[in-house]
């Protein structure tokens, strides 16, 4: 009996771990745009769908699967520096615009993907297999996603606090004028910015490549669910993204577990709404030191 | 200049419009599709489109139909519903084709037949659905639940698997499919511990997967539709359910999942449709042939429902021949009097009373090498719940979907 409320207790944690998981991978690139950058990026779904197919793309060359999909993030990140100097560089607070510019740029990279890659589903083979506790066997993907995502959040907080770029970065977000004083080039650090949103994009979509279908319109499925996020969490990159992640992954598995996915999906939306209602800028929105 | 060009407009006009007059009798007969060819219903929609654009090449380059050929006006609706709505009527009022062939979603179907219906143009519906549609002007090539459902859960049961689990889209198709599940497992003697209705754009299926350990049902019954579904299979063979349950599905297949998990995901699923690649016969061979010439060798797999639309175009042929007519009464009589086509997977006959076809049923399992291995096969299987609810001829006023529920109607 013991082992088997053991097994359960395993298989729920993973579970939910599972969902907060994959919303702090899906909107940590946007969330680092949006806090840092105050760009809301609107091709974020592509972003991540390009990562997918570029993990994709490299397993069909034989790369061992975790070289595919650094090198996808790798990719990805590049692109970002790519679109930062062609479009976005010339849309710095023009919100309105940037937002159209994006949302062109995303329907242009479906196309593009479709284009290249045909348009029906594709896909990684789940690697690892599961493991067992008590009656209930656990995907050992999940457990490796959970962590990869914890990893990325630590690598974020790494970046913003121990690097020089990230000093910079978020001096440049708090003083702009005193950064600008003492000699931070705006222009290069919002370059360096936008082309880390996109990497984290990108290692979201490697990441979840292996889970899920692979296709053209992948984006869409997460987008809506990216942007609940990082509105809920507010401008904090961190704390932001990890603090929405939990509440509203964890109230859609649980409502999904106790009802349908249907109905986990509404309390997630419900949640939102509620959210932001009553706290209009955001759970990270009244912290004063904000990441 | 402006009025120059518009008189000069006007006078072609005129003139295309006389000389159309004129060679009415070699013109070609308009005849129109709509299918999802991009966005999430692709992966039904581009192996149905390259099958119409194949169907209609064929059908052409033997001479065409009344000695007219065809000319084919399609439509691509974006795996957006309002799409086939403007689109359906484009074909009707502006394109004034004598057919229209399309819709891959129940969904799809209710938002064309109602506009088919009303301008009085024929309509086919090639795809696997729920059953019941009872309709003068529709007919379907699709298989429905007594053809494909029944026969998978008495597989199920008569391997001893007799608690099942229903995971089924969340539009009318699953609904209505799930009603039937429940049904027929009831009839054959087992029962049903558990529905699950899931949103399309669901990809993340953890809880539901919680809720199968839980539950340990023998069967699960898969009436998953899209891309985004696909996740299931994965996710559940990640878990390690795959060898702990049997999964039986109406929809697997049909949009190439078997090609797109890895073998070992797909592995043992099993499903029954009328037809799959694999299928022997001399019919069969020469459409493979053809289908890899007209798209080539590493085509991924040529879906049943491509088959059904290929039936289709086949049998309104047939029937326009034998009406000698395009007209719309007439062709549908000759549907009504009994059309015969053999089509890849076999004899398949229009059935005069119900507008649904009497066709052979396989059941199959995924195997390891992204293909079927066929495990069973029932001949000439009839539609016996439209038989029992559905008689165009007698009722030609009837237009509506018959359902298990009288509540879901």
């Amino acid at each position: 009996m013991a082992a088997s409320h053991l097994g359960w207790i395993a298989n729920m944690a993973v579970s939910i771990g599972l969902s907060i998981a994959i919303l702090i991978l899906i909107s940590l690139g946007l969330s680092v745009l949006f806090g840092m950058m105050g760009i809301i990026n609107l091709a974020h779904g592509e972003f991540l769908m390009f990562g997918a197919f570029a993990t994709l793309a490299g397993v069909r060359l034989q790369l061992p699967l975790p070289v595919a999909m650094i090198l996808a993030t790798c990719v990805v990140a590049a692109y970002g520096w790519v679109v930062e100097r062609l479009l976005i560089r010339h849309l710095y607070g023009r919100l309105a615009d940037s937002m159209l510019a994006t949302w062109g740029l995303s329907l242009v990279m479906s196309q593009v993907a479709v284009y290249l890659f045909g348009s029906s589903t594709q896909g990684i083979a789940t690697p690892g297999g599961s493991f067992k506790v008590g009656e209930f066997s656990i995907s050992v993907y999940s457990v490796i996603l959970i962590v990869a995502a914890l990893g990325l959040l630590g690598f974020v907080y790494a970046v913003f606090t121990r690097t020089k770029y990230g000093v910079m970065a978020r001096a440049a977000v708090q003083r702009p004028q005193m950064a600008a004083a003492i000699g931070i080039d705006p222009q290069r650090i919002n370059a360096l910015t936008f082309m880390f949103g996109a990497g984290l994009a990108g290692a979201a979509g490697a990441l979840l490549a292996p889970m899920v279908g692979v296709m053209p319109t992948m984006g869409e499925a997460y987008i809506a669910r990216a942007f609940m996020t990082v509105v809920v969490g507010g401008s904090g990159v961190l704390t932001g993204a990890a603090a929405a992640s939990t509440l509203l992954g964890g109230i859609e598995n649980i409502v999904s577990y106790l009802s349908t996915p249907f109905f986990g999906q509404a309390a997630l939306l419900i949640l939102a709404i509620c959210l932001v209602r009553v706290m209009p800028t955001g759970i990270s929105g009244r912290l004063r030191r904000k990441l | 200049m402006i009025r120059i060009l518009s008189a000069l407009a006007v006078v072609c006009v005129l003139s295309l419009s006389q000389s159309a007059a004129i060679a009415a009798d070699k013109d070609p007969i308009m005849v129109g599709s709509v299918l999802d060819e991009t966005g999430g219903l692709n992966v039904y929609g581009k192996t149905m489109a390259d099958a119409t654009r194949l169907a209609v090449k064929s059908i052409n380059d033997s001479g065409g139909v009344l000695g007219r050929p065809l000319k084919l006006v399609t439509y691509d609706a974006q795996s957006d519903n309002s799409k086939y709505t403007t689109y359906a009527n484009q074909l009707a009022l502006r394109d004034k084709v004598s057919v229209i062939m399309g819709g891959i979603t129940s969904a799809s179907r209710e938002a064309i037949r109602p506009i088919a219906d009303r301008n009085k143009t024929l309509y086919f519906y090639n795809e696997q659905y729920e059953g019941g549609v009872c309709d003068k002007n529709v007919f379907l090539t699709g298989i429905v639940p007594s053809q494909q459902i029944a026969p998978l859960v008495d597989w199920a049961i008569k391997n001893g698997k007799k608690k099942f689990y229903v995971l089924a889209a969340d539009y009318n198709y699953g609904h209505i499919s799930a009603d039937w599940v429940k049904q027929y497992v009831k009839k054959a003697g087992g029962s049903v511990i558990g529905v699950d209705f899931i949103p399309l754009d669901v990809s993340e299926f953890g809880s539901v997967i919680s809720k199968l350990q839980e539950a340990k049902p023998d069967v699960v019954f898969s009436l998953l539709v899209g891309g985004n579904h696909i996740a299931f299979y994965r996710q559940f063979a990640a878990a390690g359910l795959a060898s702990r349950m049997q999964v039986v599905s109406a929809t697997f297949g049909l949009g190439n999942e078997q090609v797109v998990l890895g073998p070992q995901e797909a592995n043992g699923i099993t499903v029954a449709f009328p037809y799959f690649q694999e299928l022997g016969g001399a019919g069969n061979d020469k459409f493979r042939d053809n289908w890899k010439k007209a798209y080539g060798a590493g085509y991924p797999y040529i879906t049943d429902s491509a088959v059904a639309v290929w039936n289709g175009w086949h049998l309104w042929a047939a029937a326009v021949e034998k009406a000698g007519s395009t007209d719309r009464d007439k062709v549908i009589a000759a549907l009504e009097s009994g059309v015969e086509f053999d089509g890849p997977s076999g004899k398949v006959s229009m059935d005069a009373g119900t507008h649904h076809l009497v066709q052979n049923v396989h059941l199959a399992r995924a195997n390891d090498s992204h293909g079927f291995t066929v495990i069973g096969e029932q001949q000439a299987v009839v539609p016996n719940y439209e038989r029992s609810v559905c008689d165009p001829k007698a009722r030609p006023g009837t237009a509506r979907q018959f359902t298990p529920s009288a509540s879901a109607n």
